[in-house]
């Protein structure tokens, strides 16, 4: 726990330290709310709500996330830290959970930033202030798993542009699953059953079901299995590293 | 407190570490000698739990370095090559940050931090981001982290490497004063420092071990008796063993 703690502390000031955390932040603040009145209309649709800001949500965790994730562990590689890190007694499960947690809580810290919206509906009319609760929840747990499968991939080289070329890539496979044009082209060379495992598979479809207000066990337990994955993926490849050296 | 068992460690094929063997007891300080590319830093890795060896163990306080890793790391203070840090932390984040990881909290860790710093006499620089400190106040920042949990095991790969002669002689000092509690290793292109910190040397070649004794009877190997010339003697002799088992190889 000491190790998680420090890992935490530690990732959490290095974001500060640089101007990563406030450019992404910056970056995060102007980009959202540009997406819900441009793109999806905000003051257009006549209804109070935060739908056009969660309509485009994901497709911007889905760049941004990567980005927050690709240092994780290709930065200590690059900088051959690493080394350091592995002759210290911290478990590598503490040290992929405390650089998690630092960058969800930048996340998290990306969403509040966006709450003068909820606030801006709730003057202008009566949301359903409970859906939109459990839609953030859905963007939280959205932007863990993404933050959890680009720590893997930021695991698997010593490059940060290629870790968040292939964090992105991974991402967009992981939301675009259920999407119609997907599926559409796999019911031609697959099998129904697999077609279906597989729009299973699309956080799309899990964070909707949240956006509608619905907490259901199993997209919990989607999201949470999603970033166990990742970071295990990522305690693997690190500790494989014992076994090949530098 | 420090054991290699027949340390092997292979890379593609290639045998980097070639079961390399011998034992450090508290009060030693082991210089650790070779040419570039000897199996030096690997050995050093292996002794710290950053890379498994093929064959054979490392044993650091009893602990092995593999199996009980935890254990092992915890009684150790690393060095490793080219003293990596995080450049956007100040030193004295840096000494925190590893104290913390270790379970140090409050006035211990307060003190501990100040008492690491000071022995590796970084000054003002200790208020300073790392990223932008000369090469020696770099080392000195990760030599003060390596110390700073007052392990009884250190191992530090080049530690006056880019220092200035005051500081090598600061952190030559350092290590003498420390000795007497500790088991250390410490790896070195510098032949005096042998001379000057040493209890006993090890020189490595091609992997293997050439040479396991005191600085007086490595240095009477030499043809002027001088480690220097002992050390060209060893190495040059495992020089023609190597090419002639490449030669061999290829025919």
């Amino acid at each position: 726990m000491n190790g998680l703690i420090a890992v935490y502390r530690r990732e959490l000031a290095a974001y500060f330290q640089t101007p990563l955390a406030w450019v992404f932040l910056a970056v995060f603040a102007f980009a959202a709310p540009s997406f819900a009145w441009r793109a999806g209309r905000f003051f257009d649709t006549g209804r109070a709500d935060l739908a056009p800001l969660f309509d485009f949500l994901p497709w911007l965790l889905l760049v941004l996330m990567p980005a927050l994730a690709m240092r994780a562990w290709a930065e200590e590689r690059d900088r051959g830290t690493l080394e350091m890190l592995l002759a210290s007694p911290i478990p590598l499960w503490a040290a992929a959970l405390g650089k998690f947690l630092s960058a969800w809580t930048i996340a998290g810290l990306a969403l509040v930033l966006t709450f003068p919206m909820w606030i801006a509906v709730n003057y202008l009319g009566s949301p359903d202030n409970a859906a939109t609760a459990t839609a953030y929840i859905g963007a939280l747990l959205l932007a863990g798993g993404y933050l959890a499968v680009g720590q893997a991939l930021s695991a698997s080289t010593g490059n940060q542009v290629v870790a968040f070329v292939l964090g992105a890539a991974a991402c967009v496979l992981v939301t675009a699953a259920g999407l119609p044009m997907v599926v559409d082209v796999l019911s031609d060379a697959v099998p129904g059953a697999a077609v279906e495992a597989v729009a299973e598979l699309s956080a799309l479809a899990r964070f909707d079901s949240l956006r509608r207000g619905v907490v259901s066990l199993s997209d919990l337990g989607y999201f949470l299995s999603l970033m166990g994955l990742g970071l295990g993926a990522a305690i693997l490849l690190i500790d494989a590293r014992r076994g090949v050296g530098r | 407190m420090i054991r290699a068992d027949a340390l092997t460690k292979r890379f593609n094929g290639v045998t980097a570490v070639d079961a390399v063997q011998f034992t450090v007891e508290r009060g030693e300080v082991l210089g650790f000698l070779g040419p570039n590319g000897a199996g030096k830093s690997t050995t050093m890795r292996m002794l710290a739990g950053c890379l498994e060896p093929d064959e054979g163990r490392a044993e650091i306080a009893g602990y092995d370095a593999t199996l009980s890793r935890h254990e092992a790391q915890s009684r150790l203070g690393y060095l490793p090559e080219g003293a990596p840090a995080y450049p956007a932390m100040t030193p004295r984040g840096y000494v925190r940050f590893h104290l913390r990881a270790r379970g140090f909290s409050g006035s211990v860790l307060k003190d501990a931090t100040e008492h690491a710093l000071g022995r590796a006499n970084l000054g003002p620089a200790a208020e300073k981001p790392i990223g932008a400190l000369s090469k020696g106040y770099k080392r000195r920042a990760a030599l003060a982290a390596a110390i700073a949990h007052d392990p009884a095991v250190l191992i530090l790969d080049e530690p006056t490497d880019g220092l200035d002669p005051n500081q090598k002689d600061g952190v030559r000092a350092l290590i003498q004063e420390m000795a007497p509690k500790k088991a250390i290793i410490i790896s070195t292109h510098l032949l005096d420092e042998v001379d000057t910190i040493c209890s006993r040397a090890i020189v490595i070649a091609g992997g293997r071990l050439l040479a396991d004794e005191t600085p007086h009877e490595l240095a009477s190997r030499g043809p002027d008796n001088s480690i220097g010339s002992a050390f060209r003697t060893l190495t040059a002799s495992s020089r023609e063993t190597l090419s002639h088992r490449g030669e061999e190889a290829a025919s």
